[in-house]
């Protein structure tokens, strides 16, 4: 069950997808249906992160290949930081690029989306606590590390620079521990993994931590992403692809002074 | 353990615009002279190499938010926490790209935080383990409306362990004053409605042990009472 939040005629709607998905950037699934039966292009919606996002839990440096591309050393425990809700941004909206900076990139990753509540649960009992999954683009924006709290939050916790989507596939069917994952920048591709790669696994993270704080319906846990960060212009057409979970498109533009016309 | 979720944050009295809170709280890093004072000789070396520039700020999520007069439980293993009063700037409208000359007209009032952590000793990395454990961040009593509030870049913080005043932290101490923050903070983020911006601490914060009450108090803005217990407890 794949389940999108879009607006449209001034309300906001539940979608699943119209007709057979297909399985390519260009034509994911070019239409989809409302509760109430309507059926609209995608182009037509707003779309909206497909759930009611709770307390978003991002994970660094969880791939062996990216640590290393960012000359990091492994971890000997998560590299966990939080995300405010400002950050978050539906399929097809636009991210901004800083005026002046020297290299933003996109970071395609599986998100992993808790159902039931998970208080101090065993790896052995963690994947009950999943609803479902659904592809997390987190960018950064590097010009602005600094090494307190890193990734700081001037990098990492900018307006609209989280996008969540396009759909809440539910967990039922999908093997979070092998999932392809690759990023096309301007339809070339830029980044591949796979999760069977990700050095703290699904149920190792919760484990991880609900033993210290309780994880509640909405939380999201991004798990991380794998090597081939590259610099994104204004312009560039961003789309991240996860087995089973659909195509997350972005695209990013450029600062505006206040007062600007868009 | 009482826990405030997002639901039952809107039972602190608030009687400003937005009347609720969001239930998101940024906390500030080395934002009190003390504490940037503190690290001022390793902020020099690695793996700080400097000093920050931006404001470093941490989320406080859902499930660490408490009430005044909720218990903090001590995880397992742990026998002292760190208590650090903040003053507690409650957001009343969308802001973003705040002028220092008018980033105060975006709070809707201030109120007292406790943001309790595990004592760590690196500031590198994020500490969420440390940071974000439920019921870590006691916040009240009440959200004092801004127009009550004579000159909140004087308040003084003061905190009380057993009833022994162990901190008194003034906000005139603060790297940046409140205005500043606020628009520093807001040149790459929004803070929205009813979110809650923790001004910066003093250091070193008062350490607490199982079965000790902290009390916080701020003329104008009330008392912020909590005991720490025992895990399980």
């Amino acid at each position: 069950m794949m389940r999108a939040r879009v607006a449209f005629d001034g309300a906001i709607h539940d979608a699943v997808p119209h007709g057979p998905a297909q399985d390519t950037p260009a034509g994911s699934v070019p239409e989809i249906e409302l509760a109430d039966g309507r059926v609209l292009h995608e182009d037509q919606v707003v779309w909206l992160p497909p759930f009611e996002v709770g307390t978003v839990i991002a994970l660094g440096l969880n791939y062996a290949d990216h640590a290393k591309e960012l000359a990091f050393g492994s971890l000997e425990e998560p590299l966990v930081f939080l995300k405010g809700p400002g950050t978050l941004l539906g399929h097809r909206g636009t991210t901004v690029r800083p005026s002046g900076v020297k290299f933003m990139h996109y970071e395609c990753e599986l998100a992993v989306v808790i159902g039931q509540p998970a208080k101090a649960v065993s790896r052995a009992g963690a994947m009950r606590h999943v609803a479902g999954y659904c592809i997390a683009n987190d960018y950064a924006v590097r010009d602005y590390l600094e090494n307190w709290y890193r990734p700081n939050a001037r990098a990492k916790n900018r307006d609209r620079a989280t996008v969540l989507g396009p759909w809440l596939v539910d967990a039922a069917g999908v093997e979070p521990a092998n999932l392809d994952l690759r990023t096309f920048v301007n339809g070339r591709q830029t980044q591949s993994g796979n999760t069977r790669d990700l050095i703290f696994d699904v149920p190792y993270l919760i484990e991880y931590l609900s033993a210290f704080m309780t994880l509640s319906t909405g939380d999201v846990i991004l798990t991380g992403t794998p090597q081939g960060v590259e610099n994104v212009m204004p312009g560039d057409d961003i789309v991240c692809h996860i087995d089973g979970l659909g195509w997350l498109k972005n695209t990013i533009v450029a600062e505006r002074p206040r007062g600007s016309a868009q | 353990m009482a826990l405030l979720h997002t639901a039952c944050v809107a039972r602190i009295p608030c009687e400003v615009p937005p009347y609720a809170l969001s239930g998101t709280l940024y906390g500030t890093l080395l934002n009190h002279r003390s504490a940037l004072d503190a690290v001022a000789a390793e902020a020099a070396r690695p793996p700080y190499n400097a000093l920050p520039r931006a404001p470093v700020l941490y989320l406080k999520p859902r499930n660490t938010l408490a009430a005044d007069g909720a218990p903090v439980e001590l995880p397992q293993g742990v026998t002292e926490l760190e208590a650090a009063a903040c003053l507690g700037i409650v957001v009343g409208r969308s802001a973003r790209r705040l002028t220092e000359a008018a980033a105060l007209d975006c709070v809707a009032g201030f109120l007292i935080v406790n943001d309790v952590s595990v004592p760590h000793s690196s500031y590198f990395r994020p500490a969420v383990r440390h940071q974000a454990r439920d019921g870590f961040c006691p916040l009240g009593p009440r959200v004092t409306p801004r127009a009550s509030v004579s000159n909140p870049d004087a308040l003084v913080l003061r905190t009380y362990v057993d009833g022994v005043l162990a901190q008194s932290a003034s906000m005139a101490d603060l790297v940046r004053p409140l205005a500043r923050l606020l628009a520093d903070v807001t040149e790459f983020m929004t803070l929205a409605p009813g979110d809650v911006l923790a001004a910066g601490a003093a250091a070193p914060a008062p350490r607490v042990r199982a079965g000790q009450r902290v009390r916080i108090e701020a003329q104008e803005l009330g008392v912020l009472a909590n005991s720490f217990v025992e895990n399980g407890a």
